[in-house]
């Protein structure tokens, strides 16, 4: 027997195979030391004499200086824009106005690598989405909405549209360019001018954009960058100049944007925070299901206002879709956003660290069970692990409560009735997802649930062409598609 | 191999499993499935990792050749670079196994004799599969006989679209019988199975009759292996372990020409099946053309510099 076994080849062993670092070349990107506020086609120093530091969040690296705006710079932003509506750019035929749009597409693709990049480093998110989903998309719109300029009055046939005048608009932090491109691109092609203020934290792409502006020949005021805090957004909201206010963000901030303006006649759209539903039944696709509940939770660390931070699981595959869950946590490869196999990457900031750390504290002391994947998180920077909670009635504040980080929190259902109700059962109302092979069944939910996008076995997908935007307190207007022209739009 | 290696996952009432721990055949979402493939594919391997999944893939190799043109002379030399895959270079390790039709498999394992490459040989009526059942078992006796240590059958596609699924069940139970310890690779032939569907309840079906490895394509039919496919019939490997516990193998075949598509499906099995499955024992690339590539790609990694193709042997 022990001659037998001598001659037998020894059995492989497996390979315990660990990829390498594979990180993208940040040679790309040149920052400025500083930059200034993008008014009237220049960069000028701002008024207010004050800078601030904008980081790494995966490194707490210092990028650059940006400019913080106060009154009197808005003052300036809002003058040049009205200049550049009066002056010419609301006259301009749409298919002139369309030309530049187009440009400015073209060019965001040819410098995609470099907009990435500089995504990655400034966001934290993995450069595999600034690289296959932020860029790409951002220049779609662009894209899209170029092709919109000279068929405005097809949009809307007998209602003569008009531009707006000078729009102001405030985005976020988690889709930095992705949400600058949804906001400029419909803006411009309707004829509006734009005074646009990015993120506190990221401000990098939009001033890298305002070289795209200026290499599209984009006549000087039609699109002003201006930076700062929340300080600058108020100053915005306030100013007599602006004829609408357009905002992604927060709902509280989106609430006191509301009350502020309230009785001035400034027009305003409102994309706010969400708490999607994310409903699995039980003939679904399971293995697709879990990716999408991945991607529903996990895509840019649940920075997602639309995210599927709500797991709605039929109780006959809880079982099942949990342990799966779990494993396909566990491959997810958290770390250096530049890595191009990265999977998640750094949380934004400090602040919003904070956020997510005491709200996952209330969950665990609310009862609910959690599980986190085992991942060494780099020392330096902003990092969240994948968690996932079970146990989770729908009255914790992590079943309520946006968390706008990669946390997921998992109920059950036994019905479609019971799956309506608990998804609705929300002051938010932005997004849904539903997973079952059933095509009858995805339209009769979709009829059901209160949200502004429903994907049908399918989650985080954006097209240009299509509506977004939300019900309750995710806020009200839309953006893409054609309906993302009536929000720069007045009609006779 | 597993312990329970010869014992069907699921003995009998396939088609409606009454107790819920048996794993429902469930469905394939098509959009999501090739989605999540092409995410996998783009995973970037680079330096000693790579190095490591080339060499992996060489040991993984089952270097076939199956043409009406197949001579033993054509098949000894296939056996010599099966043995020592780069002349130059004695670090390259062997492939896993040669794979032939049953009239060479004699040739093959003199040739092969006190090394640790295998035979394989392909039966059952092979590429078609249609022929009557009698013939095919018959088939498969000989190669065993000639001395194959696998087998590699097919399914017999026609019963199969016709729905007679009992039928392709209670063949593979027969080979599998025919084959006694000898190793069985059910085929497919996943390019004539029309839906991810179909390419799941295939690989159900043959793990519940007894099949040691499931094996996508004759190498005959366009399309042959996919990314998408081979993630399809490994997460229904992974169902069926997640359920009995049984280890079942995987082998894409045919179409896989590049080491880069190589790493690829290393990629896609390291992140759904795990590091268990990391090993010749349990998956093997069924490819004749790839071979050359890898060996170059390895020599690249070793070097830094490409090499013609004429530093290679055509074999």
């Amino acid at each position: 027997m022990a001659d037998l076994e001598k001659t037998r080849p020894p059995a492989p062993v497996p390979l315990e195979w660990e990829y390498a670092p594979a990180p993208e070349s940040r040679e790309i990107v040149h920052f400025q030391e500083r930059y200034g506020l993008f008014v009237g086609g220049e960069q000028i120093e701002p008024r207010s004499g004050e800078w601030y530091s904008t980081i790494a969040p995966a490194s707490e690296e210092h990028l650059a200086e940006i400019a913080q705006a106060r009154e009197e710079d808005v003052d300036l932003a809002v003058q040049s824009a009205r200049d550049a509506f009066e002056n010419g750019w609301s006259r301009l035929p749409g298919s002139e106005r369309a030309k530049y749009i187009f440009r400015i597409a073209r060019i965001l693709l040819e410098r995609s690598r470099e907009f990435a990049v500089a995504e990655s480093l400034n966001s934290g998110k993995p450069i595999r989405e600034s690289r296959d989903v932020d860029v790409p998309i951002a220049a779609a719109h662009f894209f899209y909405y170029a092709g919109w300029a000279d068929k405005l009055e097809y949009a809307f046939p007998n209602r003569r549209p008009h531009p707006l005048g000078v729009a102001g608009q405030i985005i976020p932090w988690n889709f930095p360019l992705l949400m600058l491109a949804w906001k400029i691109a419909p803006a411009l092609a309707c004829g509006n001018t734009v005074v646009l203020k990015p993120s506190h934290t990221t401000p990098l792409t939009a001033l890298l954009f305002t070289d795209v502006c200026r290499q599209a020949g984009l006549p000087p005021g039609v699109v002003n960058i201006i930076t700062g805090d929340g300080r600058t957004g108020a100053a915005m909201v306030r100013h007599p100049g602006i004829d609408k206010i357009a905002f992604t963000g927060s709902t509280g901030v989106g609430k006191d944007i509301q009350r502020a303006i309230a009785g001035t006649g400034k027009r305003l759209t409102l994309e706010l925070g969400g708490k999607a539903a994310n409903i699995v039944f039980d003939d679904c696709a399971l293995d697709q299901a879990v990716e999408g509940i991945i991607n529903g939770i996990y895509f840019n660390q649940g920075e997602v206002c639309c995210a599927g931070s709500r797991l709605l699981v039929q109780e006959s595959i809880y079982e099942q879709v949990i342990a799966k869950l779990k494993r396909r946590m566990s491959t997810l490869r958290v770390g250096d956003p530049l890595d191009k196999n990265t999977d998640v990457g750094a949380i934004n900031s400090r602040e919003q660290l904070d956020r997510i750390t005491e709200l996952v504290e209330s969950g665990r002391e609310e009862g609910a069970e959690i599980f986190q994947t085992e991942c060494t998180l780099p020392d330096r920077g902003f990092w969240f692990a994948p968690t996932v909670f079970t146990n989770v009635a729908q009255s914790y504040r992590i079943a309520q409560e946006e968390i706008f980080g990669p946390v997921l929190s998992v109920l059950t259902f036994r019905t479609p009735e019971e799956a309506v109700e608990k998804a609705n059962n929300t002051a938010y109302g932005l997004s849904a997802g539903v997973w079952t092979e059933k095509g009858s069944r995805i339209l009769w939910m979709a009829e059901r649930l209160r949200a502004g996008v429903v994907w049908g076995n399918t989650f985080n997908r954006f097209d240009p062409a299509s509506p977004f935007g939300g019900y309750k307190e995710s806020g009200f207007g839309r953006e893409g598609g054609r309906h993302g022209l009536e929000a720069y739009l007045r009609f006779e | 191999m597993a312990p329970s290696a010869n014992a069907p996952a699921l003995p009998r009432g396939f088609e409606l499993p009454l107790e819920p721990r048996l794993p429902r055949i469930g469905a394939i979402d098509a959009v999501a499935l090739e989605a999540r493939a092409g995410e996998l594919a783009k995973r970037s391997i680079k330096k000693e990792s790579k190095l490591a999944a080339l060499e992996l893939a060489v040991r993984m190799m089952d270097l076939t050749t199956l043409e009406g043109a197949d001579t033993p002379g054509k098949v000894a030399a296939l056996c010599s670079k099966a043995m020592r895959p780069d002349p130059s270079d004695r670090s390259i390790p062997p492939v896993a196994a040669v794979c032939v039709y049953p009239n060479l498999v004699a040739v093959a394992k003199a040739k092969l004799e006190g090394s640790t490459v295998k035979v394989a040989s392909v039966a059952t009526a092979f590429p078609s599969g249609q022929s009557p059942l009698d013939v095919k078992l018959a088939d498969v006796r000989d190669a065993v006989e000639a001395g194959a240590d696998e087998i590699d059958m097919v399914i017999d596609r026609g019963a199969f679209l016709s729905g007679r699924y009992a039928k392709v069940y209670d063949e593979i139970v027969q080979v599998k019988a025919a084959c006694g310890d000898t190793h069985l690779k059910v085929i497919l032939e996943t390019g004539e199975l029309g839906t991810y569907d179909n390419v799941r309840r295939a690989s159900l079906l043959a793990m519940a009759a007894g099949a040691d490895f499931i094996k996508t394509s004759t190498g005959k039919i366009s399309p042959a292996a996919t990314l998408p496919v081979t993630l399809c019939m490994l997460e229904a490997i992974r169902d069926v372990h997640d359920e009995t516990g049984r280890i079942v193998g995987m082998k894409p075949a045919g179409g896989i020409r590049a080491a880069k598509q190589a790493i690829q499906y290393l990629c896609v099995l390291n992140e759904t099946l795990g590091s268990t499955w990391m090993t010749p024992d349990l998956f093997r690339f069924g490819a004749s053309s790839l071979l050359n590539d890898v060996l170059m790609q390895i020599r690249k990694q070793k070097t830094g510099a490409y090499q013609s193709g004429d530093y290679f042997t055509l074999d």
